[in-house]
C-alpha cells in the first residue's frame, strides 16, 4: 500500500488505484451497496409501470405513443457513454490524467445529447395530449423513465463536478476512488436504461 | 486525561452538533430516540384513555385517527428505530476491533437525517394538520385525505427513510472492511453479526418505501394516477410496495434485539452461547425469508387462494429459525451459573413474552384463520408482544447492560429490577386481554366502541395495565437520572464480559483502542481473561492514530432538505411564492454543503505517539 505522500508515477501508480487504500475500498464496498438499494428502487419502479401500463383510459396507449427512431438514437447515445467512461477508467489506471478527462468529458457530451433528445421526447409527447396526469400509464411512465433521467443528470453533474475539482491537482489515490465510483454509477444508470428500453419501449411496442 | 479537557458546556454542545465520533452520534441516537418514545408513549396513553370506557368523547374521531397514526409512526420509525441505531452505532465498532466506523462523515448525516425527519413529523402539530391515514397509509385513504398531515408524513419518513439507508451502508461496510485482526466472521459477537443481518435488510427493503412513498407524494402534489381507481389505477400497488419494506422492517428493529439478548444471557450465564453457527445461520435464515412474506398482511385483499398458501408456509417458516434461536438462548442458560442481573431479567422475560407474540403470529400466518383476525385488536395484541415483549426489552436490557461502558458509571440495580418488574406486569395487563377483544371482534383502529359489544371490561384492564406500564418507564428514566446523580464509578469490566467493549475504558477514548488488537478466538476478551491476561494484546506498535476531522455539514445538508421539504409540501397553495422560495433557500443549503463536502479535501487529523503515552495508564 502507499502512502498519502509518495510521489506518484506511472510505474508505481497501483493496478487498481480505487482500491489502494482503504478509504478507496471503503467507498468502493459501500457504493456497490448502494447500488444494490437502487436496483430495488428502479425494481419498484419498473414494477409499478408494468403493472399500469394498459390502464390508459381515455389516453393514448403505449404503441400509440413511442417515437422508435428517436429513442433508437438516445439509447445508442447511453450506451456509448458507457464505453467511453469505461474508456476514461482505463486510462486512470495508466495514470494518465488528461485522457482521463477527456474521455470524462466525451461521456458527459453523450450523456447530455441522451438527456436533450430526452426532454424533446417528453415534451413532444405532452404536445401529444400524453400529460402526467392523463391516466395510470402516463403517470407511472413518466415516473420511471423520468427518475432514470434524473439519475443521468445526477450522473453528469457528478463528472462535471470531479473533472472541475481535479483539473489542476491531477490524479492521486483520494480523487481515483471517486472517478471509479462515478463510473461505476454511470454503468448502472446505463443497465437500467437497457432494462427500460427492453420493459417500456420494446414491449411496448407488442402493446 | 490529555485529550478530554474541561470545556464548557456551549462548546459540548456544540460538539455534538459537529461531531463525526461513531460514540456520540451513538448517544445522539439513544437521547432522540427515548424522547420520541416518551412522545409515542404519550399518544398511547391517549388511545387508551379514549378506549378505557364505551361510547367515550375524550377525543373525537378524528383526533383519535391523528394520535393513532402518529403512535404507530413515532414507535416503529422515531424510536425504536434510532434506539437500536444508537445502539449499534455506539457498540458494533468496538466489539469488531475498530477505531471509527467505514464512513464518520456519513454516519452523522445518517443521524441529521433522521433527526429533522422526527422534527418535520412533529411540527404538523405546529401546522394543525396531522398525518390520519394509519402507520401504513394505504393509498386508498392517503390520497385522499384532506389538508397536510398525510404529506408530513410522507416526506418526514422519505427523509428519515434516507438516513436509514445511508446507516445501513455504513454498517455493512463497517463490519466488513473494518474488523481487527483475527476478527474472522464466525468470530464475530452475535449482536455484531445481527447488525450485518439487519443493515443488508435496511438496503434491499428500505428503497421499495421509498418508492411507495414517492409514489403517493407525486399523486397527492402533482395529481398522478397511479392510484385512481376510476380509470384504471391500482392501489394494491402501494399495499405491495409498503409490506415489501414494512415486514422487513420488523426484522430489522428485531434481529438487533435477539442479538443484545445473546449477548446478554451468555455474559450472566458465563457461557459460550450455545450453538453459535446456528444462531449464525438463524439469522440469515429470518433475514432471508424476511423478504418473502411480505403478503401475508394482505390475506385479505384477495390475492386468491394460491398467493395466499404459499406466504402462509414462507410465513411459518420462519418459526423454525426462530425456534432454534430460543431453544439456543436456552440451552446457553442450562447448566451455567446464573447471575440475576436487571439485562438478565428483561432476557428472561423476554422469552415467554416472545414465544406468545410468535405463537399468534403462527395463528395470523394461517391463511383462512386471518380472515377472522385480520384488523382486529389480536393483531394488535400480537404485534404489542412482539414489539414491546421483543424490541423495547431488548432495548431497556440492553442499555442497562452497556449504559456503564458509555457512560463510565452504573445504572442502580435495585431501582432496575423494581422498574422491569412494573413494567413487565404492566406490559401483560395490557396487551394479554387485547388478544380476546380481538376475538370477540373488536375492530382495531376505531375511535370508539358500543356499550352492548360487551369489550369494556377487559379495554378497562387494558386501559389500567397501560397505566402501570407507563410507570414502569417513568421507574426507568428515574433510575437513568438517579444513577446519574449517584454516579457509582463502572470499573472497565462491570459484568465481567466476554466480548471486545469490555476490554477498553469505560467510557472509551475517542480512538477506542489505543493498539488494535488481536483476536484469537470467538469471545475474544474472555480467552484472553481465561489465558490469565487482563488486557489484549495487539501485534502492532504504539504508533499515531489518524482521526476524521469534525464537520458541520452533515448538519446543514439535512437542514436544507428538511427546510426544502417544507417548501415542496405548499407548493400547491399557488398564488403565494412563499414556498417555492423555501424550495429553492432549502435547496441551495442541501446542495450547496454537498458541492462543499466534495470540493475540500478533509485530510483529518493524528493523535500522536506522545499524547497517547501521556496519558494516564488504566
Amino acid at each position: 500500500m502507499i502512502s498519502n505522500t509518495t510521489k506518484l508515477t506511472r510505474e508505481n501508480f497501483p493496478i487498481n488505484p480505487e482500491r489502494a487504500t482503504l478509504e478507496g475500498q471503503n467507498k468502493y464496498l459501500g457504493f456497490w451497496f448502494f447500488l444494490c438499494g437502487e436496483t430495488v428502487l428502479f425494481a419498484c419502479l419498473i414494477g409499478t409501470y408494468l403493472a399500469l401500463k394498459n390502464s390508459y383510459s381515455t389516453g393514448l396507449s403505449s404503441n400509440e405513443l413511442f417515437e422508435y427512431p428517436l429513442i433508437l438514437i438516445a439509447t445508442i447515445f447511453l450506451l456509448t457513454s458507457s464505453l467511453t467512461s469505461a474508456l476514461a477508467v482505463y486510462e486512470m489506471k495508466r495514470f494518465k490524467f488528461v485522457n482521463m478527462q477527456l474521455w470524462f468529458f466525451i461521456t458527459v457530451l453523450l450523456g447530455c445529447s441522451f438527456l436533450a433528445l430526452e426532454v424533446y421526447e417528453f415534451i413532444h409527447y405532452v404536445d401529444k395530449g400524453f400529460k402526467f396526469t392523463t391516466s395510470p400509464f402516463s403517470s407511472s411512465f413518466y415516473t420511471l423513465v423520468g427518475f432514470h433521467g434524473a439519475h443521468v443528470s445526477f450522473g453528469i453533474l457528478w463528472f462535471l463536478t470531479l473533472m472541475l475539482r481535479n483539473a489542476k491537482s491531477g490524479l492521486s489515490l483520494v480523487n481515483a476512488p471517486k472517478y471509479y465510483l462515478a463510473s461505476l454509477y454511470w454503468h448502472f444508470v446505463d443497465v437500467v436504461w437497457v432494462f427500460i428500453f427492453t420493459v417500456v419501449y420494446l414491449l411496448g411496442m407488442v402493446g | 486525561m490529555q485529550l478530554a479537557r474541561k470545556q464548557s458546556l456551549f462548546k459540548t454542545i456544540l460538539e455534538y452538533f459537529v461531531t463525526v465520533d461513531h460514540k456520540k452520534i451513538g448517544l445522539l441516537y439513544l437521547f432522540s430516540g427515548l424522547f420520541f418514545l416518551v412522545c409515542g408513549t404519550v399518544l398511547a396513553l391517549l388511545m387508551r384513555i379514549q378506549l378505557a370506557v364505551p361510547e367515550n368523547d375524550f377525543l373525537s374521531g378524528q383526533t383519535y385517527n391523528e394520535v393513532m397514526t402518529m403512535h404507530g409512526t413515532t414507535m416503529i420509525f422515531f424510536a425504536a428505530t434510532p434506539l437500536i441505531f444508537g445502539l449499534m452505532n455506539y457498540i458494533v465498532p468496538l466489539q469488531i476491533g475498530a477505531r471509527d466506523v467505514a464512513f464518520p462523515f456519513i454516519n452523522a448525516l445518517g443521524f441529521w437525517f433522521f433527526l429533522f425527519g422526527g422534527i418535520f413529523l412533529y411540527s404538523s402539530f405546529l401546522f394543525g394538520e396531522v398525518p390520519d391515514a394509519g402507520w401504513t397509509a394505504y393509498a386508498s385513504l392517503a390520497v385522499v385525505s384532506k389538508g397536510h398531515g398525510v404529506d408530513f408524513y410522507l416526506l418526514a419518513l422519505q427523509l428519515s427513510g434516507a438516513g436509514t439507508i445511508m446507516s445501513g451502508i455504513n454498517f455493512l461496510v463497517t463490519i466488513v472492511n473494518m474488523r481487527a485482526p483475527g476478527m474472522s466472521y464466525m468470530r464475530l459477537p452475535l449482536f455484531t453479526w445481527t447488525s450485518f443481518i439487519t443493515s443488508a435488510l435496511i438496503i434491499f427493503a428500505f428503497p421499495a418505501f421509498t418508492i411507495g412513498l414517492i409514489l403517493l407524494l407525486f399523486s397527492r402534489l402533482f395529481g398522478a394516477q397511479y392510484f385512481n381507481v376510476a380509470i384504471g389505477g391500482n392501489t394494491v400497488i402501494y399495499e405491495h410496495l409498503f409490506w415489501i419494506f414494512g415486514h422487513p422492517e420488523v426484522y430489522i428493529l428485531v434481529l438487533p434485539i435477539f442479538g443484545v439478548f445473546s449477548e446478554i444471557f451468555s455474559t450472566f450465564s458465563k457461557k459460550r452461547l450455545f450453538g453459535y453457527n446456528s444462531m449464525v445461520f438463524a439469522v440469515i435464515l429470518i433475514g432471508f425469508l424476511g423478504f418473502m412474506v411480505w403478503a401475508h398482511h394482505m390475506f385479505t385483499v384477495g390475492l386468491g387462494p394460491f398467493a395466499n398458501a404459499i406466504f402462509a408456509i414462507a410465513t411459518m417458516a420462519i418459526a423454525v429459525p426462530t425456534g432454534i434461536k430460543i431453544f439456543n438462548w436456552l440451552l446457553t442458560l442450562w447448566g451455567g451459573s446464573i447471575r440475576l442481573t436487571t439485562p438478565m431479567l428483561y432476557g428472561l422475560g423476554f422469552i415467554p413474552s416472545f414465544i406468545i407474540g410468535g405463537v399468534t403470529g403462527v395463528m395470523t400466518a394461517s391463511a383462512a384463520a386471518d380472515y377472522q383476525f385480520h384488523d382486529s385488536y389480536f393483531v394488535v395484541a400480537h404485534f404489542h408482544y412482539v414489539i414491546v415483549g421483543g424490541i423495547v426489552f431488548g432495548i431497556l436490557g440492553g442499555l442497562h447492560y452497556w449504559w456503564p461502558k458509555m457512560f463510565g458509571y452504573m445504572l442502580n440495580e435495585t431501582l432496575g429490577k423494581i422498574s422491569f418488574a412494573v413494567l413487565f406486569v404492566g406490559f401483560h395487563t395490557t396487551f394479554f386481554v387485547l388478544h380476546f377483544v380481538g376475538l370477540m371482534g373488536m375492530p382495531r383502529r376505531y375511535f370508539t366502541y358500543l356499550k352492548d359489544q360487551d369489550f369494556g371490561d377487559l379495554n378497562y384492564i387494558s386501559t389500567i395495565g397501560s397505566y402501570i406500564l407507563v410507570l414502569g418507564l417513568v421507574l426507568i428514566v428515574f433510575n437513568y437520572i438517579y444513577s446519574t446523580v449517584i454516579r457509582e464509578k463502572a470499573v472497565n469490566d462491570p459484568w465481567n464480559g466476554r466480548t471486545l467493549e469490555w476490554s477498553i475504558p469505560s467510557p472509551p477514548p475517542m480512538y477506542n483502542f489505543k493498539q488494535v488488537p488481536q483476536v484469537n478466538s470467538l469471545d475474544a476478551f474472555w480467552y484472553e481473561k481465561m489465558k490469565g491476561n487482563s488486557n489484549m494484546s495487539s501485534p502492532d506498535e504504539l504508533s499515531d492514530i489518524h482521526m476524521p476531522s469534525n464537520s458541520s455539514l452533515p448538519f446543514f445538508m439535512a437542514l436544507g432538505f428538511f427546510i426544502a421539504s417544507y417548501g415542496l409540501m405548499f407548493l400547491d397553495k399557488g398564488s403565494n411564492n412563499i414556498a417555492f422560495i423555501t424550495l429553492v433557500i432549502g435547496g441551495i443549503i442541501a446542495f450547496g454543503s454537498m458541492v462543499l463536502r466534495s470540493t475540500i479535501e478533509d485530510k483529518g487529523y493524528y493523535i500522536t505517539k506522545k499524547q497517547l503515552s501521556e496519558e494516564d495508564p488504566k
